[in-house]
């Protein structure tokens, strides 16, 4: 029977969705919500960031639910987002404030301040450590008592919430130009949608929000071929960023008068991108230029890969996929490819049925031309 | 005659340049730019006043090195691109009387659609290669407002057996054609609605010379049944030679020379039109 | 951590909003209104278009009807059903008469729709002229500048191909003799109940966040050529195997064990409301 599909769905979707509930706790055993929240920060940090929603916690509920789907979890976590009134915008943050943990320049091996490795994986062997296999909350705290004892000793000279940007030291150096403040109200991409040509602030907002594996495939393809850049890491910082709030019934909206709401934690990314500049006579010369990626949490391949991505659609050479700011900015978020790809699963009757009366009036046509002609024969 | 007298498209100071400008050009201080090009701030002065005017059924030919400007002349005469600054006038459309760069899009289409079809040096430029060649035929035909298929189809069977192209590869897109077949298909879908100006820019400059050869002889031949008045952009001065009945020399975004062809040619008064034509020689 | 929903989903604002799209939607038939659109509970491109429309509409004295693929009880109705009673505790029903509210992928039901009512179409990919041009930047001055020989290229090229229109479903229409408009994939079959509908069409492109409208009683033609008329789907004589009907959209289906083609309703509501009529 033709209807099957189409018919008894109410039901169907009943069981469909108990049989989801079984898959998830079938085994005998529910997860942690809080077991997430500490132990899985790769993930929560990820989904943050590509669903544009600080929130640990909530990210935690949207892993869990989604039985660790990223993608499925970002989707919650958008679609939750929506139903939250927008209050407030927060008053600009800068980036100097940063409480830095990790802060490293691939350009310049002295910085003020110096290099601070921080955590990261990347100087890990990836061997699989079968020992996690054992791992006990006892011997984890164990651990962690050793680790502040070392940790209290050290003395700490360097201000971490006060570290000056590498590129202003370049800039105090003469060795990039200075470039004048934009302070033009930003657009808001959440409550206005792109228009064309977009400005810079609707392009940072899209690329921070998009998905990560989309970004770091199209910034892959710019620096290997399509897009020519030899890109270096100015400087990328991890830590914690404040967020103030203008008091909301003064109007002259000074510092001293805002709210201090809590804080982010954030990567920040300036890339430095050698470009040859064409100077009077016919004169060539190296400038470097900026893309810079910031994103939620500590994800770095994506905020380099932001960084690499904002330069190619700043300058926008058409030559290359990846300077043409539609495609770039149309195809990178999460929710809407994967949204648009899953549609396909749902059915297309009527229109097959279309097609199919079309197919037919061509075949049609086509056998009583020949016919015709091979009467005239 | 006077209909013959009155130019059908007048061009008044046409300028375009690339870049801001800056103090120290910005007055169109001659001396300070190096040929067309200011030092101090990069900005490329690819028009520089450009006046004329063209004549019912004539063949005006503009002549000069890469990079002097005779591109650009054509992009805004076809409204590719803004100009700078400048007036053109065609007769055809309100009675000249209206500066057609400072009209608005929608009227600049109109103009593109009706009034004017252009030859491109490169096909992607004017042809969707993905559509079939008669498909690239009716969308002028759609665009200056007929609706019926039978009708568009016959024209441009018509115009692409005009120029060459087999009936049977007519459903082919010309993504397929060799660079000769495209530049036919281009300049059938140009002649398509009829229009009283045509503008080739350097439509036969990478071709095979034969192919060259029967390229320019279509268009002379086209030109003279169909009485359409043409502008011909050229480096090649055998080109010019063979088809215009006027020409203009261009230097460094300026014209330095102008008159029948035969004239310039025989007896150039400018220094760099006197070189180019010894070239030639 | 409980967090109860605000009603219909959204919060207050973000209905404003996108009901101030839909109003300018509604004064310049056939343009495409830009919107913010959001992310949804549903998949983008399983409807969000349709759903925020709806959702920033309905009220609580509001019937909605849901359909997909002319079915009431296709999973994805169904599933956009739930949705809407969920968060409003509206009633929805089947009946078309009975709604004021129809939301629907794919089809415009078989009873006419009435002064008063909304139909509410959803959308995969609003710009009819994208094929024959990809960037959004080149269309929006394609439309504002009238400039649709693209449009009608895309027909003539299809008649070259194919020896005639071979547009199956979204074939794209001329509304109120300015803008052209993607009705959406519906059939050829259901262009015509757009012209000069009685009840306010709106079109919901979540992903491709557009919203667009015919008001009541606009004028709306499918584009075709003077010696190529448009044609709706044709089922020759064939009538609904269940309730008889014809002249209807009908879906073939194949019997494997009489090994048979026979046509059925695609509306459903329509045919059971028949078969019922029938049996009383």
């Amino acid at each position: 029977m033709g209807y099957v599909a189409v018919k008894g769905g109410t039901r169907a979707i009943e069981e469909s969705i108990k049989r989801l509930k079984f898959e998830r706790v079938k085994k005998g055993t529910v997860l942690d919500v809080h077991k997430i929240e500490t132990g899985m920060r790769g993930l929560i940090d990820q989904v943050m960031s590509e669903s544009s929603l600080f929130s640990e916690i909530l990210a935690a509920i949207a892993i869990k639910q989604a039985e660790g789907n990223p993608e499925e979890a970002v989707f919650l976590l958008r679609a939750y987002r929506s139903t939250l009134s927008r209050k407030h915008y927060s008053r600009t943050i800068s980036s100097e404030d940063m409480l830095t943990e990790r802060r490293i320049s691939a350009s310049f091996k002295d910085i003020p301040g110096g290099q601070i490795l921080g955590a990261t994986t990347d100087y890990t062997h990836r061997l699989l450590d079968f020992g996690l296999m054992m791992e006990s909350e006892e011997e984890a705290l164990q651990w962690l008592e050793g680790f502040e004892e070392e940790n209290g000793q050290q003395e700490n000279v360097t201000d971490l919430a006060k570290l000056p940007k590498v590129l202003d030291y370049l800039r105090k150096e003469g060795l990039m130009p200075e470039c004048s403040d934009d302070d033009r109200e930003p657009d808001d991409v959440t409550k206005k949608s792109l228009e064309f040509p977009s400005t810079r602030s609707q392009r940072l907002q899209i690329l921070t929000r998009g998905q990560t594996g989309a970004l770091t495939s199209l910034a892959y393809a710019v620096i290997r071929g399509y897009g020519a850049l030899h890109p270096t890491v100015g400087e990328l910082r991890v830590g914690s960023l404040p967020v103030c709030i203008d008091n909301p019934f003064n109007q002259y909206n000074d510092e001293d008068d805002s709210y201090y709401i809590g804080e982010i934690k954030a990567t920040e990314t300036e890339m430095l991108i050698p470009v040859t500049v064409e100077k009077e006579r016919g004169k060539k010369e190296i400038k470097f230029e900026i893309g810079y990626g910031i994103c939620l949490g500590q994800n770095e391949t994506k905020a380099i890969a932001m960084g690499i991505l904002d330069h190619a659609l700043q300058t926008g050479n058409k030559e290359y996929p990846t300077g043409d700011e539609e495609f770039v900015l149309y195809h990178i978020d999460s929710v809407e490819s994967t949204g648009f790809i899953s549609h396909l699963k749902m059915p297309h009757y009527v229109t097959f049925q279309s097609k199919l009366d079309s197919v037919r009036k061509t075949k049609k046509q086509e056998a009583e031309s020949k016919e015709e002609s091979s009467l005239c024969k | 005659m006077s209909d013959y007298e009155t130019p059908i498209m007048s061009v008044k100071n046409l300028s375009k340049h690339f870049g801001e400008g800056c103090s120290n050009c910005r007055d169109v201080n001659e001396n300070h730019l190096i040929r067309n090009f200011c030092p101090d701030c990069g900005t490329v002065y690819a028009c520089r006043n450009v006046s004329f005017d063209l004549y019912p059924g004539e063949v005006l030919g503009i002549v000069g090195e890469s990079g002097s400007g005779k591109s650009t002349l054509m992009r805004s005469l076809y409204f590719d691109q803004d100009v700078t600054s400048g007036e053109a006038y065609l007769r055809s459309y309100e009675m000249g009387s209206k500066n057609v760069f400072e009209e608005s899009s929608q009227k600049k289409r109109y103009i593109r659609n009706h009034l004017m079809g252009k030859v491109y040096q490169n096909p992607m430029l004017g042809l969707r290669m993905g559509f079939s060649s008669i498909g690239n035929i009716a969308e002028k035909l759609i665009a200056a407002g007929i609706r019926h298929v039978g009708e568009m189809e016959s024209k441009g069977r018509e115009l692409l057996e005009y120029v060459n192209i087999p009936v049977y590869r007519m459903k082919e897109a010309p993504r397929n054609f060799s660079g000769g077949m495209q530049q036919r298909v281009q300049i059938a879908k140009a002649l398509s609605n009829n229009p009283p100006i045509l503008l080739l820019d350097e439509v036969t400059t990478g071709l095979d010379l034969s192919v060259q050869a029967s390229v320019l002889d279509l268009i002379k031949e086209l030109q003279r049944e169909l009485n359409v008045s043409i502008v011909i952009v050229s480096h090649d001065l055998a080109v010019i030679r063979m088809m215009a009945d006027r020409t203009m020399v261009m230097l460094d975004g300026k014209v330095v020379e102008h008159g029948l062809t035969d004239q310039v040619l025989e007896d150039p008064q400018d220094r760099y039109t006197q070189q180019l034509v010894h070239s030639l020689l | 951590m409980q967090i109860d929903y605000n009603y219909a989903f959204f919060d207050e604002g973000s209905k404003r909003e996108i009901r101030r799209a839909t109003l300018k939607a509604i004064a310049i038939p056939g343009y495409q209104v830009p919107f913010a659109s959001r992310e949804m509970p549903i998949g983008r491109g399983w409807g969000t278009g349709g759903l925020q429309l709806t959702l920033s509409l309905v009220g609580k004295d509001d019937v909605v009807k849901v359909i997909d693929q002319g079915s009431d009880e296709s999973v994805n109705a169904v599933n956009i059903k739930k949705l809407i009673e969920k968060t409003t505790g509206i009633s929805t029903t089947d009946e078309t008469s009975e709604a004021t509210i129809i939301q629907s992928r794919h089809r415009i039901p078989e009873v006419p729709l009435k002064d008063g009512q909304i139909m509410v179409l959803q959308v995969p990919l609003p710009e009819p002229l994208r094929f024959y041009e990809p960037s959004e930047f080149e269309t929006k001055k394609l439309h504002a500048e009238k400039e649709y020989s693209g449009a009608w290229l895309m027909l003539f090229e299809q008649i070259m191909k194919y020896g005639n229109l071979a547009t199956d479903a979204d074939h794209p229409v001329m509304v109120d003799d300015r803008y052209v408009m993607a009705p959406s994939p519906i059939p050829r079959f259901d262009n015509s109940k757009m012209n000069y509908s009685e009840a306010l069409i709106l079109l919901g492109a979540g992903r491709e966040k557009k919203i667009y409208a015919v008001p009541p009683y606009t004028k709306v033609v499918s584009l075709a050529f003077d010696d190529y008329p448009f044609e709706v789907e044709s089922f020759e004589d064939n009538h609904c195997k269940q309730c008889g009907a014809a002249g209807v959209f009908m879906d073939e289906i194949y019997d494997d064990e009489t090994e048979t083609t026979y046509f059925q309703c695609n509306d459903t509501s329509y045919c059971v409301a028949r078969l019922n009529h029938q049996t009383v």
